[in-house]
């Protein structure tokens, strides 16, 4: 048994209670909800809290929901739920394809997808998915609440945009006409860290054009999305050549460190690899795609 | 899962079907797993009980200048803080190992591994124990590493083990077998030699649960109870009375259920001795129980072997000799658990399954400042890199000649009727048919269909990959004539005693960890004297309550004390006979035995079952002179010979030529175990040993980094494999009994661990063939298959 240095526990039982807690105890207090990351860092002495915030009560933050152009989840969701909701399947199949490859069925049943971006581990999947995806997080605190874009949530690795006094609530996806997304991953063993993974999320205008996209890269040393393959895409039409280009230039908006998953080398060419992958498959989806509009558009090979 | 040659229904088996003696019986220890009932170690809690934790070293080489126990033993709780200095002052800094080496218990001059024990807490709960451990303030001066192995004898090399005099470098041993005049003379002569550095990475067992041990000495009685994670209870009990001077009958050692060993619970833990010491020295019984990082950082390892190795043929194919060259990196102290002739165990069965002209192998054990071992990993004493290195080289062999793998094998492979086979390296295999094991499983693979849909696949640019292995092992050890672990004859002894009542009680000298010892030794009896098989106790793990053995690993359970259980019931069966005689008031020779029962021959409606002739021998019946009044009965079992069990493995994996990423897609294991006692645990065991080797081949090592420092000290860096990197098992046997076991059985245990992994990696390189590669390392990760294909060009496939 590994024993974490010695921590105080609190439950919170509303949201409001939560945020006191968080201001009673200060920065050295910490939220757990599925515990999964936490757990095993405090086990190891890397992480020590002295207070640990138990918000698994807080039932109201445990939700999937359609608002006009946009998905509401809840940021105690868990994994499994996000795994084996129709909804998100049909908008958004780049999160099964994610939560697919999060660890296991025991760690998915109660990982939280709230858990997962406030521990911003540089190999988290979800960070990933929310980048391509557009998404925004609602963060509460004493003062109130306030909406934040995943460049501005995100700070880097463990680190984000979160104050000690502020929970993380909801992360809004918008929806997109004629859209498709995907995510692969590359992993030693199912439920290791992934050595690499891409996603991609694209939507198309009218004419079969590509109207949006973006292309996110885990564990290969890139915050938010590859700047240079949206403005590559945008307004092309989709295409092997096309595709080569984005996974040469995701590979050198890659920035990775070797270490016991693989060399840099490696890494980089999996940037590649992924993202040509990604993409092809992302854009077979805008054809079953009938979220947004009810009219799924074929897209035209460019 | 397909099983082939099913047996035929058991005509002795009970109104239910199961069967009396030998047969497909649930496992009697599994109701209590399945329900959580299971006692382990940690279950154990004695009154007003104590808990240790163990401060390890950060670094991997460093003089120890100073440590300052202040603050610890000021922590609230904190009974005890034991140093080096303590133990040095009690005769017990050091401790030999099981291979006449000595290891530290904590350190008294140097560390030699990230990982070492250098103190000892004694809480009152096992919090305030570990937290204290951040209060020993401790002064490093820390020196350079041995951490390469092929550095290790160079001139300018730290030496690791400075404490021992006149010591100036980190060989540890030199050892050979074979002749090395004639092979070189075969190797001269040959038409074709290839050759291959072949590394078996350093690997470790990694049981589910850790290693631990509750030590409860009583001063009024001087009686020490350990209860402890071991897998060889009599041998440490007489080692313990060796280091700490209590006298044997004075130790009880009891290792209650053990959850999995794999060879990791063969040695005697610093954490065992410091439990005993705190135990003496706090007057109350001290648990310490490893987590998870200390098990995979600090406890034995496994392999760590690399070896040069060499094949010569004639181009047609037909094998003449193999050699090789090994470095052996033991760690820090040399603590390997092999049978005292044999510093490299078992090695020299590298030989392998093949008609040999020639053979000869020579091993060079080096020190170097990594975690000591070398005992594990459901090895067979090395067997595992043996049968790696010769089944590696086949197939190298093989491409440079451009045959079929599995024809070169067919070409070479021992034939039956040359059994017993005396090997070119001094073993004599006992019996075998190993032509038909291989046709079998080509046929249960359906080989030669996939070897034209990997043709199909290569002419559209996917990589899949057929591998085959061959593997002989050596298990049961054994004679005592040729083998001992530190002077103790590694024979096993076996009581048992038929109650009046006629239920039965059998106590054995081996250990359990999950081998299904209460079934399968209960089945053994069952068939031997016709009781069922629930009406047997199996009694273990208790030195108090077994006779003396040398424990439950290398296979050798029932190769070993499976003989011994045999012998002792047909003992029983035969004193009953004379009960019965006495019963029946005719001679014993007028008596015939069908199973669970004497009659008289010629009328079979006169006879006694045990059970009566239990009672008339407890009973009044007036025994025949020399008769006890009992149906009780030991023996001690000395094997005339190892077994060898043997099997042929062929493994189907797909590559993904993007990623590097290897999918084990089919797996056909056919396995010879001689004489099938229980075939559902055979099958459980075999399992388990082709999981492992999907672990070894694809996921699984231990890296260090330049200064020592070990980079899979938790799950999360070292991977074990899950059941979604295994696909379903195909599993068919046949059956060729051993000689001169007294049921013909060779043992299971370790067959599918040391055969599995050639097979994963012979299928790897050859899906990777089309590029021009004949040899890769293990573990096969998606990198390393990644980078292997890089700069080579795709010729067309």
């Amino acid at each position: 048994m590994q024993i974490p240095a010695p921590f105080e526990y609190a439950r919170a039982d509303t949201v409001d209670d939560a945020i006191a807690l968080l201001s009673r105890y200060g920065p050295e207090a910490r939220i757990i909800a599925g515990g999964h990351s936490l757990l095993p860092m405090m086990k190891l002495r890397l992480a020590r809290p002295e207070w640990l915030i138990d918000i698994n009560d807080l039932f109201e933050l445990d939700f999937v929901l359609r608002d006009g152009d946009r998905l509401r989840i809840g940021a105690l969701t868990r994994h499994t739920t996000l795994l084996e909701s129709a909804e998100i399947a049909a908008l958004f199949p780049i999160v099964g394809d994610a939560e697919r490859v999060i660890a296991d069925p025991i760690v998915r049943n109660r990982g939280t997808i709230g858990g997962s971006l406030c521990q911003a581990d540089p190999a988290e999947d979800l960070a990933t998915v929310c980048d391509v995806l557009g998404a925004e997080a609602i963060v509460r605190g004493p003062l109130g609440e306030r909406m934040l874009t995943m460049t501005e949530f995100h700070r880097g690795a463990y680190e984000t945009a979160v104050a000690a006094d502020e929970l993380l609530c909801e992360v809004r996806i918008p929806i997109r006409p004629r859209s498709g997304s995907a995510y692969e991953k590359v992993e030693r063993r199912v439920g290791d860290w992934a050595v690499a993974a891409a996603g991609a999320a694209l939507s198309f205008a009218e004419d079969g054009t590509i109207a949006e996209a973006s292309v996110g890269l885990t564990a290969v040393g890139l915050d938010g999305t590859v700047g240079a393959v949206t403005e590559l895409l945008r307004g092309e039409r989709p295409g092997e050549q096309l595709f080569i280009e984005a996974g040469r230039l995701a590979a050198l908006a890659a920035d990775p460190v070797a270490d016991q998953r693989g060399p840099v080398d490696y890494k980089r060419h999996l940037a590649d690899e992924l993202t040509r992958r990604v993409l092809r498959r992302a854009t077979d989806r805008v054809a079953e795609f009938a979220g947004a509009t009810g009219h799924p558009t074929t897209p035209q090979e460019g | 899962m397909t099983i082939l040659q099913e047996h035929a229904p058991n005509p002795a088996a009970d109104d239910e079907g199961r069967p009396i003696g030998y047969g497909r019986l649930q496992r009697k220890e599994d109701p209590r797993f399945v329900r959580g009932r299971g006692h382990y170690v940690d279950d154990i809690t004695l009154p007003g009980m104590l808990h240790g934790a163990i401060l390890r070293s950060p670094v991997a080489h460093a003089r120890l200048v100073s440590i300052d126990t202040t603050a610890a033993l000021a922590h609230p709780g904190v009974v005890a803080v034991i140093t080096g200095a303590d133990l040095l002052g009690l005769g017990l800094a050091w401790a030999p190992t099981l291979s006449a080496d000595v290891q530290a218990v904590l350190v008294t001059d140097k560390v030699r591994f990230q990982g070492q024990e250098v103190a000892f807490v004694v809480a009152e709960d096992r919090y305030a124990a570990r937290d204290a451990l951040e209060l020993i303030e401790v002064d490093y001066d820390v020196l350079p590493p041995v951490v390469d192995a092929r550095k290790a004898l160079d001139a300018d090399a730290p030496v690791v083990r400075d404490e021992m005099e006149g010591r100036t470098d980190n060989h540890i041993f030199d050892w050979e077998a074979g002749n090395k005049a004639e092979t070189d003379a075969v190797f001269a002569a040959a038409d074709v030699v290839v050759s291959q550095e072949i590394v078996y990475p350093r690997s470790h067992p990694a049981p589910m649960e850790t290693c631990g041990a509750v030590a409860d000495f009583d001063a009024v009685t001087g009686k020490l109870t350990l209860y402890e994670t071991s897998q060889a209870p009599h041998a440490h009990r007489t080692l313990f009375a060796m280091v700490a001077g209590i006298p044997e009958h004075k130790i009880r050692i009891v290792s209650p259920d053990i959850g999995g060993g794999f060879g990791n619970k063969v040695g005697i833990y610093p954490g065992y001795i410091l439990a005993v010491v705190g135990s003496i020295v706090t007057g109350k019984p001290v648990k310490w129980m490893e987590d998870r990082s200390e098990n995979l950082m600090s406890t034995s390892f496994a392999r760590d072997y690399i070896m040069q190795g060499e094949i010569a043929a004639t181009k047609d194919g037909r094998i003449l000799a193999v050699r090789t060259k090994v470095l052996a990196d033991h760690g820090a102290f040399n603590a390997t658990a092999q049978p005292t002739k044999y510093p490299a165990g078992f090695f020299h069965i590298f030989t392998g399954s093949y008609d040999l002209q020639a053979a000869h192998c020579s091993v060079t054990g080096v020190y170097t400042n990594k975690a000591p071992g070398g005992v594990a990993y459901a090895c067979s004493f090395r067997v595992t890199e043996a049968v790696y290195l010769v089944e590696r080289l086949v197939d190298i062999l093989a491409a440079k000649l451009e045959m079929d793998p599995a024809e070169l094998r067919l070409k070479n492979l021992i034939k039956p009727e040359q059994f017993p086979y005396p090997n070119k390296t001094g073993w004599e295999y006992d019996s075998g048919d190993y032509e038909r094991a291989l046709r079998l499983s080509m046929k249960m693979a359906g080989y030669d269909d996939l070897r034209r849909e990997q043709q199909a696949k290569r002419d559209r640019g996917e990589l899949m990959g057929i591998g085959i292995s061959f593997f002989t092992e050596t298990v049961g050890a054994g004679p005592r004539k040729h083998m001992d672990i530190v002077g103790l004859g590694m024979n096993d002894g076996a009581e048992l005693r038929v109650h009046p009542t006629g239920k039965a009680v059998v106590r054995i000298s081996v250990q359990s960890q999950g081998q299904g010892h209460e079934t399968t030794f209960a089945q053994i009896v069952a068939e031997e004297i016709g009781i069922p098989p629930e009406d047997i106790d199996v009694v273990h793990g208790d030195t108090d309550q077994t006779p003396f053995g040398l424990g439950t690993y290398g296979s050798r359970s029932t190769p070993v004390s499976g003989a011994a259980v045999a012998l002792v019931a047909r003992k029983v069966r035969e004193k009953a006979r004379f009960i019965a005689a006495a019963m029946l008031e005719t001679r014993p020779e007028d008596l015939e035995w069908e199973k669970g029962r004497w009659f008289v021959k010629g009328d079979p409606s006169v006879g006694k079952t045990i059970a009566e002739i239990a009672m008339g021998a407890y009973g009044t019946v007036a025994l025949p002179e020399g008769i006890d009044g009992n149906l009780d009965a030991e023996v001690t079992y000395d094997p005339p010979n190892l077994t060898f069990p043997f099997g042929a493995y062929i493994c189907v994996v797909d590559v993904d030529p993007g990623t590097g990423h290897v999918t084990v897609r089919r797996f056909v294991a056919v396995d010879d175990c001689g004489t099938r006692i229980n075939p559902m645990i055979i099958e459980g065991q075999v399992h388990g040993g082709l999981t492992d080797g999907v672990g070894m081949a694809l996921m699984q090592f231990i890296e260090f980094d330049e200064s020592g420092n070990n980079l899979g000290g938790s799950f999360m860096d070292y991977l074990i494999p899950t059941a979604m990197e295994v696909p379903d098992w195909e599993t068919g046997y046949t059956v060729t009994p051993s000689p001169h076991h007294p049921i013909g059985a060779k043992g299971i245990g370790e067959s599918a661990t040391v055969g599995s992994p050639p097979a994963i990696v012979n299928a790897v390189v050859d899906a990777l063939a089309p590029f021009g590669i004949t040899h890769m390392d293990m573990p096969c990760t998606p990198a390393r298959v990644w980078a292997a294909i890089q700069g080579r060009p795709r010729p067309p496939i």
